[in-house]
């Protein structure tokens, strides 16, 4: 690309020499976006090219569009999904949504934190910091909970280990490495420390 | 079941779980055949989406069949092929009268500033998701699309999220005839956006990126122009440069909050968590475009904040437009351009992987290894789809 901006400078140069060579004041007075774009032509080779270009084509125009197309219409509001797990509801609602999902009720203490967490707005930053501090508990849970069923957790399997040594092995290697330095490395301090 | 089973910041595994039920007499049960890695997917897997909890299942892009339907359902019955849109939507709300399918107000308790969505957090309702060998799929009468017997499950699985999100990236741009249509981001919505703008006339498509690869395809797949950011230096001032110091006359962010390019954006959003993602693309988007330009974002970014020059924003007088799709909205629309050959969705898949290696199907996906665009997890019960699955570990 920078050649061919080379390219069509020293042709507007040639073109227009009485601009001694200042390719600038040609661009300054003659803005014009559409005179890289290729003919109609050209374009026209695209498959599809303009196709929507009539905003009739286009399926979002209007933005807001009554009644909507497209779906089987229900009358009236959806039937209230019967409530067996414990549902967060965010504090800017008036109470639950007739449709919700059900899966991993809360549980323990990540399940207590994001318990206070729904009790603050969504608008109130600490809403959402406390539900990530609660994510990085419920890793340290989901652990536990794996040796309480008498499941050792295969982490370095499910970080995509076989994928890592068949696609990228030299990354591995070295990625070894650098955790056995910097573990190595700490025990020794460590261990130093408690020498003294 | 089979499941995929979330575990902490990159660690994920396939494992079994109880086989989900009807819960409400419009859900439907559905057998999955195909179900997609998406990019958005990658902030969950990476730690970064609030409320993301162990045991949790993903996939927001999926096909199946129709296993068990509830009392109520009247449209769909056992047997039927469907795609599901990523949103859950109810059909009936103030939003859903208004055909805004991803700003559904009746399917997602936990948070008012997004809809529901299949697998996606309990930020997003709480809801197990596609990449499983069964999915719960409420409202069933509303979400769910009957794909017709020309569209093949490959074509219909990347329908239920990548390309309509693409396409509407491309028309919340607004683009006119000749315009020049800049796409930050050459992953699968990026690849369809840049093919969509020319679906409304762009006179040029450039497709901004770091990974050649990606870069290649997208040149090949959408014919279009492409810069890779890692050669340029400053990314607005080449693409100024490019487009006669104007700018371009739409930008597209296709990339959200884990971008790459930027080292204070990548430290405060990526590895501290200071603001809610690195908002790079964004950023360039809002100085690369014209005056009075617009601004179309489909990147997912998280729901705190993010550092992007809004003030720029303001004294260009850009449009700034972005919503998560309302797929089913694009749909029968996309059905057509697929028909037509103006588009061909599956071309974009590059791995076919059994739901067993969710692990290593991540992990290639997020290091962006084996020339890798889009992966389809393919379940133990998926009938003939199960054969075209090959092990990306042997």
């Amino acid at each position: 690309m920078e050649n061919d901006i080379a390219q069509r400078d020293l042709a507007e140069q040639r073109r227009h020499p009485q601009h001694h060579g200042h390719v600038d004041y040609e661009r300054q007075i003659d803005y014009d976006l559409k005179r890289h774009s290729p003919p109609r032509e050209d374009l026209q080779r695209i498959p599809g090219w303009g196709s929507d270009l009539d905003h009739k084509n286009r399926p979002a125009i209007p933005m807001e569009r009554t009644p909507p197309r497209f779906i089987h219409v229900t009358q009236g509001q959806p039937v209230q999904q019967a409530q067996t797990v414990e549902v967060f509801c965010s504090p800017e609602r008036p109470g639950i949504t007739p449709i919700f999902g059900t899966a991993q009720p809360p549980k323990w203490v990540s399940g207590a934190i994001r318990r206070l967490a729904y009790k603050l707005p969504e608008n109130d930053l600490r809403h959402w910091l406390m539900l990530l501090a609660a994510d990085r508990v419920n890793m340290v849970e989901g652990i536990v909970d794996d040796l309480r069923h008498g499941h050792v957790p295969n982490v370095l399997g499910e970080m995509g280990i076989r994928a890592e040594l068949r696609h990228n092995p030299a990354g591995l290697v070295r990625k070894a490495l650098i955790t056995t330095a910097v573990v190595g490395g700490v025990m020794v301090l460590l261990k130093r420390r408690a020498r003294y | 079941m089979l499941a995929t089973n979330y575990r902490g910041p990159y660690r994920i595994r396939a494992s079994q779980k109880p086989d989900p039920v009807i819960e409400h007499p419009g859900d439907a049960i559905v057998r999955v055949t195909r179900a997609c890695i998406c990019g958005s997917d990658l902030h969950l897997y990476h730690g970064l989406v609030p409320d993301t909890r162990i045991g949790h299942t993903f996939g927001h892009e999926f096909v199946g069949i129709v296993e068990e339907v509830g009392s109520a359902v009247e449209t769909l019955k056992v047997g039927d092929r469907v795609l599901v849109p990523f949103n859950l939507f109810c059909g009936s709300c103030f939003f859903c009268q208004r055909e805004l399918y991803s700003n559904c107000h009746n399917t997602n308790p936990e948070a008012t500033a997004v809809g529901g969505i299949y697998g996606y957090s309990h930020t997003t309702g709480g809801y197990d998701g596609g990449q499983a060998e069964f999915v719960r799929v409420p409202m069933a009468d509303v979400g769910p699309y009957k794909i017709p017997e020309d569209i093949v499950d490959d074509d219909a699985v990347l329908l239920t999220d990548a390309l309509p999100t693409g396409y509407q990236a491309a028309e919340m741009a607004d683009i006119h005839e000749g315009d020049t249509v800049v796409v930050f981001g050459a992953g699968p919505v990026g690849i369809f956006a840049a093919k969509s703008a020319w679906l409304f006339g762009a006179g040029r498509v450039i497709v901004v990126d770091h990974v050649d690869y990606r870069l290649d395809f997208v040149r090949r797949y959408a014919q279009c122009e492409v810069i890779n950011f890692r050669e340029v230096g400053d990314v607005a001032l080449h693409i100024k440069k490019m487009t006669d110091w104007l700018g371009a006359d739409a930008c597209i962010d296709a990339v959200g909050c884990e971008a790459s390019g930027s080292l204070s954006q990548t430290i405060t959003g990526r590895w501290t968590m200071l603001q809610a993602g690195a908002a790079t693309a964004l950023f360039w988007a809002i100085n690369s475009v014209r005056k009075a330009g617009n601004v179309s974002i489909v990147g997912v970014y998280g729901p705190t904040f993010n550092a992007v020059p809004i003030g720029n924003a303001l004294n260009k007088g850009i449009t700034m437009r972005m919503n998560q799709a309302a797929v089913k909205r694009h749909v029968p629309h996309l059905i057509e351009h697929i028909r037509q050959g103006h588009l061909n969705p599956k071309e974009i898949i590059t791995h076919r992987v059994p739901l067993e290696e969710v692990s290593d199907a991540y992990h290639i996906f997020s290091s962006k290894y084996d020339n890798c665009i889009k992966t389809v997890l393919i379940p133990p019960r998926a009938g003939a789809a199960r054969a075209t699955a090959g092990s990306v570990i042997h």
